[in-house]
């Protein structure tokens, strides 16, 4: 215990004799998670308070497309432009002046109208109710509504783009159909023979605590996720940490003292904890009260603390045990440094920090389940998010436990086996 | 003290042994020199002994213990000063010795109470509170000594303790070393200083490509080579005066 408490009080001083490197461990993780949530924050209010021009060649002229213009305007979303020639509107989109532009072939609403009733005489021909004879069938071709996007813009953006107009299609034909069927049934408009009105609704019912719903913001998506980068990046200063040992000739003489390789890990596991915990703290300050200050929602930890230090706690050894294996498997700092900042990101990725882990390929989905980080990222959303308790937590961060467990004894072995006289 | 067999070493990828056969016996309290040119494999046989590689055949025992056998009984029985400064730069002299010190068991006041004896011998002491990384070379190998000899070894390894240090460095080093000596302390030693070796060393072996090439009193050794006027003499007659370069 002697020997363990001198090698964590050696760490701590050697920690606090680089200022710098200090200010860095501190700091920079800070700046990360201020800069990341006001960038996505920003990025929200963009998308919900300033309109994206698009691009609009409407050569129907009709109800279809007056409907089209009429909801993309009502969505709040896009400022339209009416523009007259496809032409103009496709070169202006590929050089990038515009996201987006919309062409509404001719005819649309006409050929979708003669279309729909066509169909429905022929069903109530066929219920026997149609009272007119049967004309020769009018043959339609498919109608195109063709999408550009500038060739820089996000998969995601395109997605939800094309979601909304092809379901803003399918409402005009619906609504086509019921009016189809109206004339054929009744002479009187005013007669209402269909209830249009959606009969699926969606409510989102969120997750309450304390009867209070617990509202999920880019605040309490942000902070788990870069609370946890900047926890496992502790693997670059630890690992570097011990290469240097190694460089500097120290590792040599500890190598001849009558101290266990577990006791020396051990001390710089205490120091390298306490950091990671500090840490943790300063984010959730910075979470609680800067974040308010500069215009952010409020990172909201009433009643969550404990579990979320458990799980930063739990986290941190993860973190730890993976620094203490590049440490001891790197010969120079040139291998440990690039290699754990890599890493990292590589984790973090994995991890779901960036983009969540449900929409991955399902290859990437099962790499996810042996990420660190995602065990991590998965426990601060079960407490940030999911009002989670610590039994539901314990499988996660026994996976965190477990790592630092197995990657620790790795580098022990490793350096045993190495080291062996 | 020290009694090492048919101890042998090549290291991986070597085409040649370090260390081949090595026969040697070192009583209690000597002051021992082992002697050679670059490469001759001098660091390789304190490395052995100081259980920092494994022998690829042959065995030794220091004080009758083994490494295999009483690792831990060995470590605190014996001192190693490397030819590196091993030290923290970033630590003053005091911490890093405190340090050291604690890694074989030492605390308190004890310790303490050390560490300000052997600063003061040394002339450190008001230097305890300064950062290694401020410090001289002879400084910085008299605290890289001192880190060694805390918990009273019975066998100090030195390696090269004299290198790049100015005369009066030296001195309060070879002195010290004789004072330890003289408390029971067996000092095996390596070192390109012949002048120095000849009137510190009670008994030398001149290692060469890895092999005792001769051993005995350094005064022995002279008598016993013609034409001989000091170690160095013999050291030429033995090994050669052609360059070690190697990489």
């Amino acid at each position: 215990m002697h020997k363990l408490l001198a090698s964590a009080h050696k760490e701590f001083l050697l920690l606090t004799r680089d200022i710098g490197g200090i200010a860095i461990l501190f700091i920079m993780p800070l700046v990360l998670i201020v800069t990341i949530t006001l960038i996505q924050d920003s990025t929200f209010k963009t998308v919900s308070e300033t309109k994206i021009p698009i691009l609009l060649v409407d050569n129907d002229n009709g109800s279809v497309s007056a409907t089209i213009k009429k909801g993309l305007d009502e969505s709040n979303v896009f400022e339209v432009i009416s523009i007259e020639k496809e032409d103009q509107a496709k070169t202006l989109v590929f050089k990038g002046k515009n996201q987006l532009a919309i062409i509404i072939p001719k005819d649309l609403s006409s050929d979708l109208e003669q279309k729909i009733n066509q169909n429905v005489e022929d069903i109530l021909s066929k219920f026997g109710l149609d009272e007119e004879e049967t004309t020769q069938k009018e043959s339609f071709s498919a109608k195109e509504v063709k999408l550009y996007f500038d060739p820089a813009t996000q998969i995601s953006f395109k997605s939800s783009v094309k979601n909304e107009i092809d379901k803003m299609i399918s409402k005009i034909e619906t609504q086509s159909i019921y009016n189809a069927f109206q004339k054929q049934i009744t002479d009187d408009p005013s007669e209402a023979i269909f209830e249009t009105e959606n009969f699926i609704s969606f409510t989102e019912i969120l997750p309450k605590k304390d009867d209070e719903f617990i509202i999920p913001n880019s605040v309490q998506h942000n902070v788990p996720a870069w609370t946890l980068f900047a926890i496992f990046f502790i693997i670059v200063p630890l690992s570097i940490n011990i290469v240097k040992e190694k460089s500097q000739g120290t590792f040599v003489r500890l190598r001849t003292n009558p101290v266990s390789y577990l006791t020396v890990l051990g001390g710089k596991t205490v120091i390298y904890l306490a950091v990671c915990l500090i840490q943790f703290v300063m984010m959730l300050l910075i979470g609680v009260y800067l974040f308010p200050a500069i215009g952010l929602p409020t990172l909201n930890v009433t009643g969550k603390l404990p579990l979320l230090f458990i799980v930063a706690f739990f986290a941190g050894l993860a973190a730890i045990g993976l620094g203490l294996l590049l440490g001891t498997l790197a010969k120079t700092q040139e291998q440990s440094a690039p290699f754990g900042a890599t890493f990292v990101v590589i984790l973090a990725a994995l991890g779901g920090v960036w983009v969540p882990v449900f929409i991955m390929p399902q290859f990437m989905q099962t790499l996810s389940n042996i990420s660190p980080m995602n065990w991590g990222l998965n426990a601060f959303y079960d407490v940030f998010l999911r009002n989670s308790s610590l039994l539901e937590i314990v499988p996660e961060i026994t996976l965190l436990f477990l790592f630092f467990i197995i990657t620790t004894l790795i580098a022990v072995v490793y350096n045993e086996k190495k080291n062996a006289v | 003290m020290i009694e090492i067999n048919q101890l042998s070493k090549k290291y991986k990828g070597a085409d040649f042994f370090s260390v081949t056969d090595l026969d040697l016996s070192i009583s209690k309290k000597e002051i021992f020199g082992l002697l050679g040119p670059n490469g001759a494999g001098k660091t390789t046989v304190i490395s052995l002994l100081c259980s920092l590689i494994k022998p690829t055949s042959g065995s030794f025992t220091i004080d009758g213990l083994t490494y295999k056998k009483n690792k831990n009984q060995l470590k605190q029985l014996i001192g190693i000063v490397p030819q590196e400064y091993a030290l923290y730069p970033t630590l003053t002299a005091f911490e890093n010795l405190q340090y050291f010190g604690s890694m074989y068991g030492l605390k308190g006041t004890e310790l303490k109470a050390k560490i300000n004896a052997a600063l003061e011998t040394l002339g450190l002491s008001q230097f305890s509170h300064k950062k290694i990384d401020t410090f001289s070379g002879g400084m910085k190998r008299r605290i890289n000594l001192i880190a060694s000899i805390l918990h009273d070894p019975k066998v100090l390894f030195l390696d090269e303790p004299s290198v790049g240090v100015d005369v009066q460095s030296k001195n309060v080093i070879i002195n010290y070393l004789k004072e330890l000596n003289k408390k029971g302390t067996t000092i095996i030693y390596t070192s390109h200083h012949l002048n120095e070796a000849e009137s510190f060393c009670t008994k030398v072996a001149i290692i060469d490509h890895g092999k005792i090439v001769t051993q005995g009193s350094p005064k022995d050794l002279i008598n016993n080579q013609p034409n001989a006027n000091n170690l160095e003499d013999v050291f030429l007659a033995l090994t050669g005066s052609a360059l070690r370069d190697h990489a």
